[in-house]
């Protein structure tokens, strides 16, 4: 349990959610039969508590770091006054947290009242008399501290694409918010930096299939490194000698060896059971457009992008409340389709929609969600379109902020 | 009550009386429903014997059976097993949890002795003993050819109830098993041949919309599940898919637990059986996974004809690794064999294979289905085998030789391939049971979380947390797949829905923890201790079968005892294993000395 406490608690530095030491630090705790924590912090007395009140055996609580603290200290903020949740319409969050519940206090009471009933909860209070000061978010585990990581670094993920995604629709809308116009003035300087060069990654075709793993798990990595997927979502792929290796499910891209299934192509075992929920939609596309490899992260503004819909439009949609699954419209971003579907295989899933919209692009956004890419014999390509389309929906975001502002 | 009938029937054949029992609502909320609540009707006969005629056989539905909460239409049966003696609990699949709770019936608790076999017919608020003279000896196939039940629901046993044997099955709806404990024999004894069951009444439900969303939300995350919805999941080839897993991590139970991998597995997967039989999908009522598969084609003469449900998982491993056969078509005839006979096929398989090892005899697939019958039949070697693995080791003075825990055979995991698995295995109130706990979720299908299934690092909780669970799962009731995707925080909501009650998931891993305890609670009344939580003792001396990547060694017994007490003191029992009076009136649990 001590390696898992350390390992994630370094692991929420490594992803730029939290500093290494000091108030900001994550406090990671795991009960066996007995309590360990990965540090020591005036927090833990009540954290320790929570095992008290709840069947868990972990619990991780962070302190974002910058632009998170602002972004989530916003929107809990806001939540406060209107409902008690923050309500993220992004693909995880609708998925596996349903929405993110707020508590204006560290109190325990009302942080395991909140946990009784969701995965996360943010802890807003900031108080000079108690010294605790917010926001946090707190998740536990049943199993192990990487649910709590994953949970976390969802709501971080979430925040950020409600933000933004809220931001643009209400310049649009013509709302007037100065709150919010400070906030996003205050987290622009972490948007305006350039387009990351491409990592000099593993060329095709590959000979053997130690090359195969080799590449998907160096690659994997660099996804990560690059901020283009959080905690343990996003997968990769790619075709070789008529299996497809591709990673596991819950399997974080930056820990891929040992996380790869290989697949046959003719459906003569069912190894593929433990692979990325994605596999249908890898499959159905390297069927359909001959393409050897497929990245799918979850860039930012790719997933903020898709989102972005005409109010006035959307006023009117019969879909409306089933954008993810209904949108009638095909948009694009440039030449970058985005289409609907839900994680997984059902009969809203996107493996319904993507294989085809691959037929005539080489990058697809799913709506909510993120970024699936296509590359030839190697990953080089698929990886820098990757950062490509990226970069390019988060300079039409900024763009299109820009011309509402000035208006 | 929404969610609850809020009234039970109770059965004695002895006296052929039939009662009406109203059940408090506190009751309902402390013990939800099926597990729990069959083990709150068993407490008064921890102390008798089995085949006691006040022992109960309890069937119980849950608040959320014939709801629109998705794969809630099972229900469970409970009752004392006459093969470990240990508190008997199953699963039962097809309809019959729907129709009993549509008839208007939260469950039935049968006690007494018919003089003569007998049959229950329950249609709504009427419920008939009718005479099962005729039916006596016929096998459950022909049982459902002959009562035709249509629309309602048929459970029966075979010939191994009637004659005894200890691990005999009671078989729903033709294609589903509740396989484990024994249960089939509790009915044999009480000359109980079937259950028929139908019902036109609906479940109240407080808030059906939001009950509609919780379905949504649970059908969104098993769609996003790759075990469960994926190409390879269990919707498109059943359970079978677990069978090259259990290949690849090289944790396949082979020559009676003696190894760990099967060379010819790859040849004999769940791929192979859709090519052998083009099988079509059914399932439990009310449940969108259908991991149920049945053969549309015969792919051979001689061989189980279309119509036949084909082997789940375990049954693919057990009569293939374990007993050293390579042939598809004789897992299928065995499966066939087993159901029809009203046979465990988990118990069947590693009695077979306890008999290979201690006789050195191996097995053709004609000398394996005669020895089925036999032990069925009640004739010839079968006599010796009809007790199952333990009784037949010890018989023949050879112990270790039986892959059972506290008389439980030990289903198709390796334990020394999931360390979780050893120890939910050891701590099993029921035995060798890997639904208990269920740890292949994380040790090997990777949710919610991946956990390393070679260390017992932080095992101890899990397993605690996790035996919870799956207490709350079999109470409410659902299915234990659909907890691959989904959790207690969606199943919450719909219980919410269902019955008005504000439960989080957190209230409900409580009502787990109770109903957990109180079954330890009674196994100690029954004389269980520590020393039958353990594991047979090759899994701590000999390694497993390990490949380059992979290395498979013995459990190392001191981490494993480590855990052990790690349990007993995360499950608040002592270090011999048993209950306290503290722990027991802190979950509320009347305590009787």
């Amino acid at each position: 349990m001590e390696n898992l406490i350390k390992k994630y608690a370094g692991k929420l530095v490594e992803a730029g959610l939290a500093v290494s030491s000091g108030p900001g630090a994550p406090l990671v705790g795991g009960l066996d039969q007995t309590m360990v924590w990965n540090t020591t912090a005036p927090e833990i007395p009540l954290l320790e508590n929570i095992f008290q009140h709840l069947n868990i055996n972990s619990l991780v609580f962070l302190r974002p770091t910058f632009p998170y603290d602002r972004i989530i200290r916003f929107l809990a903020g806001r939540a406060l006054t209107d409902g008690g949740s923050i309500l993220p319409q992004d693909c995880e969050t609708r998925t596996f947290l349903h929405d993110l519940p707020v508590v204006d206090q560290f109190d325990l009471h009302a942080i395991v009242k909140t946990l009784k009933h969701r995965k996360t909860v943010i802890v807003q209070e900031n108080d000079p008399k108690t010294g605790f000061f917010g926001p946090a978010v707190i998740a536990p585990g049943t199993v192990s501290p990487e649910q709590g990581f994953v949970h976390i670094s969802s709501v971080c993920f979430a925040c950020f694409v409600a933000f933004f995604t809220n931001y643009l629709a209400g310049l649009k809308s013509g709302l007037q918010d100065p709150e919010m116009d400070q906030v996003f003035d205050q987290v622009l300087p972490f948007l305006q930096n350039k387009a990351p060069a491409c990592p000099d990654l593993m060329h095709g075709p590959f000979s053997r299939e130690q090359d195969v793993y080799a590449a998907m798990v160096q690659t994997g990595r660099e996804i990560v490194a690059h901020g283009l997927v959080d905690s343990y979502f996003g997968n990769i792929s790619c075709c070789w000698n008529n299996t497809l290796y591709i990673s596991q499910t819950g399997a974080c891209l930056d820990e891929l060896t040992g996380c790869i299934d290989p697949v046959p192509l003719d459906g003569s075992s069912t190894a593929g059971i433990t692979a990325s929920s994605e596999l249908t939609a890898h499959l159905e596309t390297i069927a359909r457009t001959g393409c050897q490899t497929i990245l799918h992260g979850h860039p930012r503004f790719c997933v903020i992008a898709s989102m972005d819909c005409d109010p006035a439009q959307k006023a009117v949609c019969a879909f409306a409340d089933r954008c993810h699954t209904h949108c009638p419209i095909t948009r694009h971003i440039d030449s970058v389709p985005i289409v609907p579907g839900e994680v997984g295989s059902g009969p809203f899933g996107l493996c319904n929609t993507l294989p085809a919209a691959c037929d005539t692009s080489d990058s697809v956004i799913v709506y909510g969600h993120g970024l699936f890419v296509t590359g030839k014999t190697d990953f080089t390509q698929a990886f820098s379109t990757l950062t490509a389309v990226e970069h390019l929906c988060k300079n039409r975001y900024l763009e299109q902020v820009q011309r509402l502002k000035q208006t | 009550m929404h969610g609850w009938t809020g009234k039970i029937a109770r059965i004695d054949l002895t006296l052929r009386k039939i009662d009406v029992q109203p059940l408090p609502p506190d009751t309902c909320t402390r013990y939800l429903g099926g597990r729990g609540m069959g083990g709150l009707f068993l407490q008064p006969a921890a102390t008798l014997d089995w085949d006691h005629p006040d022992v109960p056989l309890c069937l119980f539905t849950g608040p959320l059976t014939a709801t629109a909460a998705p794969t809630s239409g099972r229900c469970h049966m409970v009752s004392v097993s006459p093969l470990t003696g240990l508190m008997a609990d199953a699963s039962l699949g097809g309809k019959i949890g729907v129709q009993l709770k549509r008839a208007g019936w939260d469950g039935i608790v049968i006690t007494g002795k018919s003089n003569e076999p007998v049959g229950i017919d329950i249609k709504d608020n009427h419920i008939t003993l009718v005479s099962a003279k005729n039916l006596w000896g016929m096998t459950t196939d022909a049982v459902h050819q002959y009562l035709n039940p249509k629309k309602a629901a048929l459970a029966c046993i075979g010939p191994a109830g009637e004659n005894r044997v200890g691990f005999a099955a009671v078989i729903t709806d033709r294609h589903h098993a509740a396989g484990r404990t024994g249960l089939g024999m509790c009915l044999g004894a009480k000359n109980l041949k079937y259950m028929l069951v139908s019902g036109t009444g609906r479940t109240r439900v407080k808030h059906p919309e939001q009950l509609k969303t919780a379905r949504q939300d649970i059908c969104r995350l098993t769609a996003a599940s790759p075990a469960l919805m994926g190409r390879y999941g269990f919707s498109r080839m059943g359970t079978g898919a677990m069978y090259d897993l259990m290949d690849n991590r090289h944790m396949m139970p082979t020559d009676n637990f003696a190894a760990t991998w099967f060379g010819a597995a790859k040849d004999l997967n769940a791929a192979a059986y859709a090519r052998a039989y083009s099988p079509k999908n059914h399932g439990c009522k009310g449940c969108h996974i259908l991991c149920k598969k049945i053969g549309t084609r015969t792919p051979a003469p001689a061989t189980p004809a279309a119509g036949t449900a084909l082997p789940e998982f375990e049954t693919m491993s057990h009569f293939t690794a374990l007993v050293g056969l390579e042939d598809i078509q004789l897992v299928t005839a065995a499966n066939q064999r087993c159901n029809r006979l009203g046979m465990d096929t988990i118990s069947a398989a590693v009695t077979l294979a306890c008999f290979r090892e201690i006789t050195q005899k191996d097995f053709t697939p004609a000398s394996l289905l005669a020895l089925l019958d036999d032990i069925a039949l009640d004739r010839g070697e079968g006599k010796a085998l009809k007790k199952g693995a333990a009784a037949y080791a010890r018989s023949m003075g050879q112990p270790d030789a039986a892959m059972a825990v506290k008389g439980l055979e030990l289903p198709a995991y390796d334990p020394r391939g999931a360390y979780g698995m050893a120890l939910g295995f050891a701590m099993s109130t029921r035995g060798g049971c890997h639904l208990r706990a269920y740890p292949i979720s994380h040790e090997i299908l990777r949710k919610p979380v991946a956990t390393d299934r070679f260390s017992f690092s932080g095992k101890a909780r899990i397993i605690k947390i996790a035996e919870d669970l799956n207490a709350v799962v079999d109470s409410l009731i659902a299915c234990k797949f659909t907890f691959f995707a989904a959790g207690l925080e969606e199943y919450a909501k719909a219980f919410s829905a269902v019955t008005g009650q504000d439960v989080t998931a957190q209230d409900l891993l409580a009502a787990g923890e109770r109903i957990y305890y109180n079954e330890r609670i009674f196994n100690s009344c029954r004389g269980f201790d520590a020393r039958q939580d353990d594991l047979p003792a090759r899994f701590f001396t000999r390694p497993g079968t390990g490949a380059s990547q992979i290395r498979v060694p013995p459990i190392d017994r001191a981490a494993f005892l480590q855990a052990k007490a790690a349990y007993y003191s995360v499950r608040g029992l002592t270090p011999k294993g048993l209950p306290t009076r503290t722990k027991a009136e802190q979950l509320g649990i009347s305590w009787k000395t």
